[in-house]
């Protein structure tokens, strides 16, 4: 019960807030006759949903099956590269500077290129950039948690004649976690934009990029609002997960936060 | 047979073209069952090194370190010593209980048996019932107990410990003091023991192993007769004051050796 009550009292403030945001943009949008084509009110945007909710619902499930399943293997393969680095240093020592540097560039802008290897109607063109999007943070990420390690801690592991798999289970890994988990997060929103945005350069018709585009271009702007919205929504209930997850797999991390 | 037995070791840091430090110069010391040892000496002079030494966890460069009449690697791979550093190093991510039994698992002591010893040793260091809290929970003075009691649990007969109450206040550090001699004398281990703090090394040791830098060298060896149990009375006794004053002589008598 008490938690409970915490809770509410700790999502009080924010809620609030975006309460008051979403009125005064209501009152704002009203009050000075802003054009719809520029900015329409919300209440505008949910009847705009509440109409196309269908075509809606089945772009945004297509988008995020782009995004989530791009976010697997990215980020799979990402864990999977960074245990091979940490392993061996000498790959490590190759592959880390490069990773750092290709982590730089905006990966997005390959998106026309993945849409005509693979043509832009297949999911694989979209799976593609949000895989390439999400690798480097978590391989990056998951290789300074894995060898980050307090010397001590290895040190004190050694006293007791510790294995490297031993040392690799009860140190690197655990202290790898919260690493893992901050590249995760980040890489949420990251699948999300990777995904639409690369559907703004081409896909189904069935597809949040797509789908806001063509809109906007026949000046149904609230529609693609509406559209927006939802990508919103996913977003920031992606992120909550990775979120919920996090608290209780690592809850001394956490609560360290606190 | 001694426990620790350390023959003409020397240890050089440094090679090819970076600095060379003789961080040890022919370092020869006998340590007897059941003995107290503590190391002093100023900032540098090689005690870390010394006891690291002992472990196993740098190699010298030359010499032999005998642990139980073995290769000191020997006894590392056989786990015949406990480590305390003078930070507690414990893992965040485990419990206190959690923590003290990380030997103990990494040794494959079956978990009922592990548990139960791990809140034995607990109870050693006067922390039973903080068995669930997170390290971070913990002050200072209790990490440091949470570590002693991690490195007893798997009951060594050989206690490693360098300047473990090094950040401790005064009084939580006499207190700590008369606890370590407490389990000291339950448990029979034997203790390698590195301070900065005179008046701590006469309180706790059997024997004080003075040691001067560059290159770092044993200059002195003074035996405590102080006699145990050693209580709150032991430091105002005048023989108290005596040794802490020969011991302060020693040091000082190594400095000005090396300044010649
Ligand atoms: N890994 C290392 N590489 C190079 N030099 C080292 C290394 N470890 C220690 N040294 C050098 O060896 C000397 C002895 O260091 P050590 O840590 O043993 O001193 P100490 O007596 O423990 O000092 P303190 O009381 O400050 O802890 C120092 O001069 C130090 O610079
Ligand atoms: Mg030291």
């Amino acid at each position: 019960m008490e938690r409970i009550g915490e809770r509410l009292r700790n999502s009080t403030p924010p809620a609030s807030v975006f309460i008051i945001f979403i009125v005064v943009w209501e009152v704002l949008v009203r009050a000075l006759n802003i054009p719809r084509f520029l900015l329409p009110p919300p209440t505008a945007i949910l009847n705009a949903f509440f109409d196309t909710s269908t075509v809606i619902f089945e772009s945004a499930f297509y988008t995020l099956r782009s995004a989530l399943i791009g976010f697997a293997v990215g980020c799979g393969a990402g864990i999977m590269v960074a245990f091979a680095t940490a392993r061996w240093v000498t790959i490590r020592e190759g592959v880390m500077p490069l990773a750092i540097a290709v982590n730089s560039v905006p990966i997005i802008a390959f998106a026309p290129l993945m849409n005509s290897w693979f043509g832009s109607t297949n999911p694989l063109s979209k799976v593609a950039i949000v895989a390439l999007i999400t690798f480097f943070p978590t391989m990056i990420n998951t290789v300074r948690g894995l060898t980050l390690v307090e010397p001590a801690k290895i040190e004190l592991l050694h006293s007791y004649a510790t294995s490297q798999l031993e040392v690799l289970l009860k140190a690197r890994i655990p202290n790898a976690l919260p690493y893992m988990f901050n590249a995760f997060k980040v890489c949420s929103t990251l699948s999300l934009i990777g995904a639409i945005v690369s559907e703004y350069f081409g896909g189904p018709r069935q597809s949040l990029g797509v789908y806001i585009l063509q809109e906007a271009q026949l000046f149904r702007f609230t529609n693609a609002w509406a559209a927006i919205a939802i990508a919103a929504l996913q977003g920031m209930g992606f992120y909550l997960i990775i979120l919920l997850i996090e608290r209780r797999l690592i809850p001394w991390h956490v609560s360290l936060e606190r | 047979m001694a426990v620790v037995s350390i023959t003409n070791v020397n240890k050089v840091f440094g090679s090819g073209n970076r600095p060379q430090t003789v961080a040890l110069k022919d370092i020869n010391l006998e340590i007897q069952p059941r003995e107290f040892i503590s190391l002093i000496g100023p900032s540098g002079c090689g005690k870390s090194t010394l006891l690291r030494t002992i472990g196993d966890l740098i190699p010298p460069s030359s010499g032999e370190v005998l642990v139980n009449g073995k290769p000191a690697h020997a006894a590392r791979l056989n786990r015949e010593y406990g480590m305390v550093f003078q930070s507690p190093v414990l893992f965040e991510w485990r419990t206190v209980l959690g923590n003290v039994e990380l030997p103990l698992e990494i040794m494959r002591v079956p978990k009922p048996e592990r548990t139960q010893r791990a809140r034995e040793m607990l109870r050693l260091v006067e922390l039973h019932g903080f068995e669930r809290h997170y390290p971070w929970q913990l002050s200072g003075g209790m990490q440091q107990r949470v570590a002693i009691a991690r490195a007893l649990s798997f009951r060594p007969q050989l206690l490693l410990m360098d300047e473990p109450f090094g950040a401790l206040d005064e009084i939580t550090r006499e207190r700590m003091n008369a606890e370590l001699l407490r389990i000291w004398q339950e448990t029979q281990t034997t203790v390698v023991f590195v301070t900065h703090s005179i008046p701590e090394a006469v309180f706790l040791s059997t024997r004080v192993v003075v040691m001067s830098a560059r290159p770092g060298r044993i200059t002195d060896i003074i035996e405590i007769d102080l006699g145990y149990p050693r209580t709150v009375e032991t430091r105002e006794m005048p023989r108290f004051f005596e040794l802490v004053t020969q011991v302060r002589e020693a040091l000082r008598k190594g400095e000005d050796m090396r300044e010649r």
